[in-house]
């Protein structure tokens, strides 16, 4: 992916103001729109942004630092097993839950970054699915505090803002994770373009030139693993809060694996991708599963090899392509 | 000291029937440098080809066994050259996710011909009944497995380090264009050696189908299985591979034998201390 990349790197500092705000203001005109014309589905759509909460935090780790990981969800479960606990036991403040789990997250993050960065490449790889399956093992095994493998259930979340509850219909949980996701989303397209995004930028194209520059990598690195465990952690913990159930399936392989899929097909590197990524995966999934399981994985599997073969800057880099080569064309046919 | 003993062998056998499957996919990252997750998926292909024969056609068990071996390589041969060729040179995050991309199309395609049951692949009367070493009886298909392995890992140090082959395969590895300069046809190399890989997957899936069962998501189910214990072992090295399966094979068995209820957590616990500890693998080789 690196001769990918190159452009997209030069030209960050291009994207204006306005440019941003168009996206912002597309995310929520997008999300408003799925509650007007889906309010059968909204606890689907809940879901499906604490999915792209997570396919965020994973974006940060592989888009924009170079590590591939197949272990996000050990931070994404760490963040719904903490938010759930917490309100099993009479935290339900719904605001106090998504920090909670954001904290649960980062700590998650500490420790996992402080093993997978001691290797490099395969073994790193190999290291965050060790990750991911420890912790499954341990919360199928430590039952008499995340329920086992029959999950946390019974949560009851105060009403948002004291005036509108979790009910049967989602409207709430829908609102508020759209909400979450705006701000997350805004916090961290500024983070990817300070200095220190730009840092970790730099490690992955050029490691060695990075630390001829004076920067050592490990830090850096490390504290991108934090942030990168908050996201996922309060995504974790809006899944807690809408669904109000914690299984053992939000830690797990399969999750950190779909996970990587979504943002490879929306594109690594780019935070609008992560989010073009999970929409598209999930709601082709939520129709060709229901159908029959093993279509969808075929259907996923043609899609993968497909990307990898034709388009590996994924639908967003591949849309970008289009772009450029439509707005192009009529000036190099004017004078 | 009864239990001591059989865990010891159970494991020794399970190891083994690892080891025939992982040696390939060793051989496909440490030689080839590409990381093959759809190796577990042609393990299972082999698996369903022997319990088709075996089972369903009544062909016999060592005839199942070469079945399964000849038809998978048929299948895997122009998966090399349309797919696989072309990913050869590219990162590792895109031949995981064209890999993983080629499994999950296997396990939809098979449960969409064979159906979602489980697979069995019925043992011939000598190697069902236990056989007396003297000590100890032991299951005769668990002395086959061993013998297999072992024959597996000696057939397959002389191929790469004592003839023609082996050395061709060092140079297309070592140096690629230099190899191509002096008249070496790499692309045959690396197809053959693709073949052989694939082949072992095949023999190790149909071997080692009492240990590792035949079901429908056999392919993912045991994929990151089998990419722990090459990267613990040290992608390319045999010896490594070997020791990887032995390793983790007794820490598997001796777990569930003695702590069942903790499933995979020592297994995995000993995966992150072996890796942060060496991270090359256990007889990796420095890049």
């Amino acid at each position: 992916m690196a001769q990918a990349s190159a452009p997209m790197a030069a030209a960050t500092p291009a994207h204006g103001l306005g440019r941003d705000l168009a996206g912002l203001a597309l995310i929520l005109a997008a999300g408003l729109a799925g509650y007007w014309l889906f309010p059968d589905n909204l606890s689907f759509l809940t879901r499906l942004i604490s999915i792209a909460l997570l396919v965020l935090s994973l974006d940060l780790i592989v888009g924009y630092c170079g590590i591939a990981s197949l272990g996000q969800a050990a931070l994404y479960g760490a963040g719904a097993y903490a938010a759930g606990i917490a309100c099993l036991n009479g935290v339900t403040e719904p605001f106090l839950l998504v920090l909670i789990g954001a904290g649960a997250g980062a700590v998650t993050g500490l420790l996992a970054g402080a093993i997978m960065l001691r290797a490099h490449g395969l073994p790193q790889l190999v290291l965050s699915i060790a990750i991911v399956q420890l912790l499954h093992e341990a919360a199928n095994k430590a039952a008499w505090l995340t329920g086992g493998s029959d999950g946390l259930a019974g949560m009851a979340p105060a009403p948002l803002f004291g005036l509108f509850a979790f009910d049967l219909w989602g409207r709430a949980a829908y609102l508020f994770g759209l909400g979450l996701l705006v701000v997350v989303f805004v916090a961290l397209k500024l983070l990817v373009r300070s200095p220190f995004g730009m840092v970790c930028r730099g490690l992955k194209e050029d490691p060695l030139r990075v630390s001829a520059l004076g920067i050592s990598a490990f830090p850096v690195l490390l504290r991108m693993f934090v942030i990168s465990g908050a996201v996922a952690g309060m995504g974790g913990a809006l899944g807690a809060i809408s669904t109000q159930v914690v299984g053992l399936d939000s830690v797990s392989f399969e999750l950190s694996a779909n996970a990587l899929v979504m943002l490879v097909l929306g594109g690594l590197g780019n935070l609008y991708g992560a989010l073009i990524g999970t929409v598209v995966f999930m709601a082709v999934e939520h129709v060709v599963a229901a159908i029959d399981p093993f279509h969808w994985m075929t259907l996923v599997g043609a899609l993968l090899v497909a990307i990898v073969l034709f388009a590996p800057r994924g639908l967003s880099g591949t849309l970008d392509e289009a772009a450029r080569i439509l707005t192009r064309r009529p000036r190099r046919a004017g004078p | 000291m009864q239990t001591a003993l059989s865990i010891a062998l159970d494991a020794f056998a399970y190891g083994m029937a690892l080891f025939i499957i992982c040696i390939g996919l060793s051989l496909t990252m440490g030689l080839m440098r590409l990381v093959n997750l759809a190796h577990g998926a042609f393990a299972m292909i082999g698996g369903y080809i022997a319990s088709y024969a075996a089972r369903d056609l009544g062909l016999g068990y060592g005839f199942g066994i070469a079945l399964a071996v000849a038809g998978t390589v048929l299948i895997a041969v122009p998966l090399e050259r349309l797919l696989f060729r072309r990913i050869y040179d590219r990162s590792e995050l895109s031949q995981v996710l064209m890999t993983i991309g080629i499994t999950f199309c296997v396990i939809g395609i098979t449960n969409y011909f064979f159906g979602p049951t489980l697979k069995t692949i019925p043992l011939p009367a000598d190697l069902a009944r236990p056989i007396d070493l003297g000590f100890r009886s032991i299951a005769g298909h668990r002395l086959f497995v061993i013998a297999s392995g072992l024959a597996v890992a000696g057939g397959l140090w002389f191929l790469i380090e004592r003839t023609g082959f082996g050395i061709k395969l060092r140079a297309a590895v070592e140096n690629a264009p230099m190899s191509r300069a002096l008249g070496v046809r790499t692309e045959l190399i690396y197809a053959a050696s693709f073949a052989l890989a694939v082949a072992l997957a095949a023999f190790g899936g149909a071997v080692g189908a009492e240990f590792l069962p035949i079901e429908p998501y056999y392919a993912l189910r045991y994929m990151v299985t089998f990419l722990v214990v090459v990267s613990v072992g040290g992608a390319g090295s045999i010896p490594g591979a070997l020791a990887a399966c032995l390793l983790l094979g007794a820490i598997d068995v001796t777990g569930r034998y003695l702590m069942p209820d903790f499933g995979n957590f020592f297994f995995y616990l000993a995966v992150i201390l072996v890796v942060c500890a060496f991270p090359r693998g256990l007889m990796g080789r420095a890049r």
